[in-house]
């Protein structure tokens, strides 16, 4: 990719003449046209009936979230993401049919939602299975992995849950910019070293962000296109940081050596990504710690402290050699960290499969615009960049790093 | 939402009679103002005993929506619906019972709201009740209105070439099943064509009774088979029933009189699960295996059935009340196959019901 800006006019055919403007506008708007005269004659002549004939209705339910909000009550938030409208006809809880009720109507249309409430007597701290059957036969089912009551968006909660966040989150970024004393003094070479092993910490974060994206992506309904969704999201985060960059960086062409300002301004961008990517992993630790399908036990605390601890280290070691203000560092570590808070929230109370993707897709994307931003930067300050042997040590020295702190992570 | 702990009994009859009933017209309430369960949950007592939603849901079990299955099929008539054919002597004086079955695809609704693409015999699940005495002769016209080969295969005593295996009846053949009814007892029948589980499943069988030459005593006779629908068709059962209809018989309880002899033939053509069993709350029953041997019997409350086999169960149920009747898997029971007897002092013989009678 090419961050050169372009100039003014320097895109070919961009003057056209006032007469043929309106023939363009035209031979614009034609294939559009024929497309509206294709829908028309499908939807009024229905010529794809013969492609219909027999095959039975094609039904995708998704159980989004079963909800937990008391003792003897069960909420099954259910979308439909299939082609057609569904009809819910029983509900079975672990095996056995049991009564309900439906907010609104029985038959959820293409792309509709449902709440299904029942009277259930779930046992804390065991699985269940909730399985919907339409009036087809066909059946959608669901796990809640480990029972347990539902939080409400209570201020107590809503401090627990603060107190999550800013363990996992904040504390671990703030003291990850506590190696900027140390860094300070390095030379640059071993400074470049340390920017590799920053890399390396991101790209693994990148990658696993992706394939978290993905994973949740898995059960996004059909119809709003998971996959789709973690390509929007990270190539949009990825696009919309690097045009931030660009037109700071615009007018000073692309090899100009940085200066203070500049190292600023990417450590900025970076506490930024990195804050974006928070946002989504909190998403993900509230959702889970919600629904009961982890036990947030002190020993998952320590690992994402001190995986998240290396984040801090990356924002740092731009700007370690430029002694900035440590307003500066504290700003920077509040963009960082303080969206884990967030996204805990989010997740915790009104967690959804497509807003999770999308979350966790728009981290991943702002982490690999932060590694291309510091690549470039290296590679401005010495020809070899990323690539000299010392710096590739460094990458996969960083990589191996979040390697062994992740395994901590795994709940 | 209700909650358990903190509403009163009068309000959450409120809501069963206009929460739920307004939703899904299973309160007991709604239940009660019907005919037939009205009577039965006054006098067994329920009405008064239901403190709690957990013991409608008792009551209940969980299903949503009310009866009769959509589809025409009538599970009360099902019980007594004891088809004698068309009846006729040879030069020999032995009585000829003809029977018209014809196979066809049908949806079919086992539970409420929830359709089944079913094969049949004569458009319904289970097929016809053919009943006969031992040593009558039976010609059973069979032709298949249905989109795959089907055949019908009779257990019992009979020439092999009779025995529905061959020969295969295509869609729109016929072939004429003929051979003396023996022994007595109670037998299924059912499709032969391969793939079995399927042409089985879907619900191609029914019931062969055949009476002791003379006949059984007298009592109040019902027809009970045990079936179940894998409707995702994933090898699994997702419902289960006795005559089809899942909880039917739970809100529209089988009225008997109390102390009145009464008779159920019983056949398991549940397919998938190796077996299925019935259980009876309150009172015994003496168990007649196959229904063949009038002089041992077990007298228990528990019985088991392997997929295909039959028996027949004889009771006089001594107090008054609803009688729950239950397959003893907690799973089916929970799926569907829960239904109650209701002992009713001095019921009529013509409330609906014949006692037997003998053609």
């Amino acid at each position: 990719m090419s961050d050169a800006p372009r100039s003014p006019g320097s895109a070919p055919g961009s003057e056209p003449g006032r007469g043929r403007s309106g023939r363009r506008v035209l031979l614009g708007l034609a294939p559009l046209l024929l497309l509206g005269a294709l829908v028309a004659v499908f939807v009024f002549a229905d010529p794809a009936s013969v492609l219909r004939a027999g095959f039975p209705p094609i039904e995708e339910l998704t159980i989004e979230r079963v909800t937990l909000p008391e003792p003897g009550l069960m909420r099954i938030h259910v979308v439909n993401g299939g082609p057609e409208a569904v009809t819910v006809a029983q509900v079975m809880v672990d095996d056995a049919y049991w009564q309900h009720e439906i907010d609104g109507e029985r038959t959820i249309p293409r792309l509709g939602r449902a709440t299904i409430a029942l009277n259930y007597p779930w046992v804390e701290g065991e699985p269940h299975e909730v399985v919907l059957v339409s009036s087809t036969g066909l059946t959608f089912a669901h796990e809640v992995e480990v029972a347990t009551q539902t939080p409400r968006p209570s201020a107590r909660f809503f401090g627990i849950f603060a107190l999550l966040g800013i363990y996992v989150g904040l504390v671990p970024v703030l003291i990850g910019l506590l190696w900027y004393p140390f860094l300070r003094d390095v030379s640059r070479r071993w400074l470049h070293f340390f920017l590799s092993l920053t890399i390396g910490l991101l790209v693994f974060l990148g990658a696993d962000a992706l394939n978290e994206a993905l994973e949740t992506a898995d059960v996004v309904p059909e119809a709003f296109q998971g996959v789709g969704l973690v390509v929007l999201g990270a190539l949009g985060s990825f696009l919309a940081l690097r045009a931030l960059s660009s037109a700071r960086r615009g007018r000073r062409g692309p090899e100009a050596e940085d200066d203070a300002t500049d190292r600023l301004g990417i450590a900025y961008l970076i506490a930024l990504g990195i804050g974006l990517h928070n946002l989504g992993e909190g998403l993900a630790i509230g959702s889970a710690y919600a629904l009961g399908e982890i036990a947030l036990g002190s020993f998952l605390v320590i690992g994402f402290a001190l995986h998240n601890t290396t984040e801090g280290l990356a924002i740092v070691a731009p700007v370690a050699a430029d002694r900035p203000p440590i307003r500066h560092l504290l700003a920077m570590g509040a963009i960082a960290g303080l969206p884990t808070i967030a996204g805990t929230w989010i997740g915790g109370f009104s967690y959804s499969p497509i807003a999770a993707t999308l979350f966790l897709a728009v981290g991943a994307g702002a982490i690999l615009e932060v590694v291309y931003e510091i690549a470039a930067m290296m590679r401005r300050q010495q020809p070899a960049g990323l690539f000299a042997p010392l710096n590739a040590t460094g990458l996969a020295l960083g990589m191996l790093v979040m390697y062994g702190t992740a395994l901590l992570v795994v709940a | 939402m209700m909650g358990p702990k903190t509403m009163s009994r009068r309000d959450w009859l409120k809501l069963g009679g206009v929460g739920v009933a307004g939703l899904s017209g299973t309160s007991v309430l709604a239940l009660a103002r019907r005919g037939g369960a009205a009577a039965a949950l006054e006098h067994a007592g329920v009405q008064e005993a239901i403190h709690s939603p957990t013991e409608l849901a008792q009551l209940r079990m969980g299903v949503f929506g009310d009866h009769p299955p959509a589809d025409g099929f009538d599970p009360d008539a099902f019980l007594f619906d004891f088809d004698y054919g068309d009846v006729s002597r040879d030069e020999a004086g032995r009585t000829v019972r003809e029977y018209e079955i014809v196979a066809v695809d049908r949806e079919i609704e086992v539970a409420p709201g929830v359709w089944f693409p079913a094969w049949t015999y004569n458009g319904r699940v289970p097929g016809p009740t053919l009943r006969c005495t031992e040593g009558d002769l039976l010609r059973i016209r069979f032709s298949n209105a249905g989109s795959h080969p089907h055949t019908i295969h009779f257990h019992g005593t009979h020439p092999p070439a009779m025995d529905g295996v061959f020969p295969i009846v295509e869609p729109g053949e016929r072939f004429t099943y003929e051979f003396p009814a023996k022994p007595f007892g109670v037998h299924p029948y059912h499709c032969h064509a391969i793939p079995l589980k399927r042409h089985i499943h879907k619900g191609l069988y029914g019931t062969l009774i055949v009476d002791p030459p003379g006949g059984r005593s007298p009592a109040r006779e019902l027809v009970m088979v045990m079936n179940g629908f894998d409707t995702n068709f994933d090898g699994e059962n997702e419902v289960y029933a006795v005559n089809t209809a899942a909880f039917y018989y739970q809100t529209h309880p089988i009225r008997v009189g109390v102390g009145e002899p009464v008779r159920i033939y019983l056949v398991n053509l549940t397919e998938f699960d190796p077996i299925n069993s019935l259980h009876l709350h309150a009172g015994m029953f003496r168990y007649y295996r196959t229904g063949t041997r009038p002089d041992q019997y077990e007298l228990t409350d528990t019985i088991m059935l392997c997929q295909g086999e039959r028996g027949i169960v004889e009771l006089e149920l001594e107090n008054p009340g609803l009688h729950m009747v239950h397959a003893h898997q907690s799973e089916f029971a929970e799926l569907g196959w829960m239904s109650f007897i209701d002992a009713v002092p001095h019921l009529a013989a013509e409330d609906g019901v014949p006692v037997h009678r003998y053609v």
